[in-house]
């Protein structure tokens, strides 16, 4: 599975394992039932022998820290290029197991830890704060699973999916019905990063890196807001300023978010400021999320139709790049020149990068 | 006295707990390949990489000096010569088989890679490194690694 994603991505590139200078990997221990996976995967699969091969996990996050870490290496003038490879194979262990391990014993492991439950509270918390019904939510699955069917690399496939199918789904926590959460994937994702000499050996097409925007943060059990994610509003906000982005909706073309569940989009779009607090499911009915909107959201299917967990947030940073290269088949938007790519996950955090299609800065 | 005093009042404060870890290892149409032909036929099977010609015993999807996928099967010999060993003395619940017995890095003929195995000789005064050895297949294959049950002297 990952042999597959490094060989495409190395072919793509016309590159030979020979030609790449190092390696990142991002998988999560103990989430498929085994450690150290560096062991596993970081030399065959990868192809590392005798490279330096650096592996990251940061839980969900995980692939946008990756994906970060790759533009750091290379904007640092350390590595000429680098391969970026994340993957998860959810279907062999439990990643709940894996995620209890790193909550507190005594407050967190009985009750809220994994990611089920918080998410589930959060959407709670989010719904009756600004009156959000649970068809409004229904609508992102359904909008989300249908642009999953133009995607070959989605996972679910449900393109016929209905809001009264979502609504009806089995109750998994509430308010999260099965169809409000994302499934539980196996995949791998693998990008090559070059410097501007490089990149002209590879492509005359390629993706360029804007900026990129981190926001870490905890709750120790719930000491601190647990909706409204302020790491996407805090995140968002600096890389904007950053890049002179005074109205994302506008000066966005494109956006890949990482939605856990269909309420996630909504709040994640308030606070990546695409609208105003509450209003999520106005700008969704607008239609300016959907597919021929003006700023369209998950493309891809977004992490409702997949979420192979190591991979899922790289996956938005390629979907981004996917997209400024005009590469996206049945799910290209016509003319995009900047994309943003979002990973969630960690302890609410959020890790942003926008992409374009031109080398010099935004404005 | 007043060590273990302190050791008591600690040992209020800790937590202890127990987290399960259930998992399934999709072992692959490779190992499906060699315990299958080890338990039927008494067949040791390695793979060759088109790129490198170094046949791997045991068998693997990719060759990590080459990046190329070995898809082309090879029968090595049964015998093979020991390459390094140790010989197990202390027993404890989880060995195959009763100590005293030997794991030996073994290098089957026809193979490139060695092959970790058991080495069944009981006195440690017979085995050297060099010495050639054949594997003892079970008689009745349960579709494990053990199903060859050691290799004995030869």
């Amino acid at each position: 599975m990952i042999y597959e994603a490094v060989k495409m991505a190395l072919d793509d590139a016309q590159m030979e394992p020979k030609d790449v200078d190092a390696i990142l990997i991002g998988n999560m221990d103990h989430f498929e039932g085994i450690n150290f996976s560096e062991m596993w995967c970081g030399i065959d699969a990868a192809p590392g022998y005798l490279k330096p091969v650096v592996k990251i996990a940061t839980g969900g996050t995980t692939g946008s820290s990756l994906g970060i870490c790759g533009y750091y290496n290379i904007a640092s003038g350390f590595y000429k290029n680098i391969l970026v490879v994340g993957w998860e194979k959810l279907n062999e262990g439990g990643a709940t197991t894996g995620i209890i391990t790193a909550f507190d014993p005594v407050w967190e492991r009985p009750s809220l830890a994994g990611a089920l439950g918080p998410l589930a509270l959060m959407a709670n918390i989010y719904a009756v704060k600004y009156g959000i019904s649970s068809e409004q939510a229904a609508k992102v699955t359904v909008k989300n699973r249908r642009n999953a069917a133009n995607n070959p690399f989605a996972h679910v496939q449900m393109p016929n999916i209905t809001i009264d199918d979502v609504m009806n789904s089995q109750m998994i926590s509430y308010p999260l019905r099965l169809h409000d959460c994302c499934p539980q994937s196996e995949g791998a994702c693998a990008l090559i990063y070059a410097n501007e000499e490089e990149t002209k050996k590879i492509t005359d097409n390629p993706a360029w890196f804007k900026g990129v925007s981190t926001a870490h943060y905890y709750t120790f059990g719930c000491d601190d807001l647990m909706f409204d994610l302020p790491t996407a509003a805090i995140a968002s906000k600096k890389i904007y300023k950053k890049l002179g982005i005074k109205d994302p909706v506008k000066d966005l073309d494109v956006a890949e978010i990482y939605e856990p569940t269909s309420w996630s989009e909504l709040s994640w779009t308030e606070s990546l400021g695409f609208c105003g607090r509450g209003e999520g499911g106005k700008l969704l009915d607008e239609g300016i999320t959907q597919m021929s909107g003006e700023l369209p959201v998950n493309p891809s299917g977004g992490v409702l139709s997949s979420n192979p967990i190591g991979a899922t947030a790289l996956v938005r940073f390629a979907e981004a790049a996917i997209q400024i290269m005009g590469r996206g088949g049945k799910r290209q938007i016509p003319d995009v020149e900047t994309a943003m790519g979002m990973g969630f996950g960690g302890s609410l955090w959020t890790e942003l990068a926008i992409l374009g299609k031109d080398p010099k800065p935004l404005r | 006295m007043e060590g273990e005093k302190m050791n008591e009042e600690l040992e209020k404060k800790v937590f202890r707990g127990r987290i399960k870890v259930p998992y399934k290892h999709t072992a692959g149409a490779y190992v499906e390949k060699f315990i299958t032909e080890i338990g039927k036929n008494n067949k040791i099977m390695g793979v060759k990489c088109p790129k490198c010609n170094k046949v791997f015993v045991p068998p693997k999807m990719i060759c990590f000096k080459c990046f190329e996928k070995m898809e082309e099967w090879v029968e090595v010999s049964k015998q093979g010569t020991v390459k390094g060993f140790t010989v197990i003395s202390h027993s404890t619940p989880v060995l195959p088989l009763k100590p005293p017995f030997a794991y030996g890095i073994i290098t089957l003929d026809g193979a490139d890679t060695d092959f970790v195995h058991i080495i069944n000789e009981s006195d440690p005064k017979n085995l050297r490194v060099g010495m050639r050895v054949e594997a003892v297949f079970k008689e009745k294959p349960r579709k494990r690694i053990l199903d060859i049950e050691y290799f004995k002297p030869i």
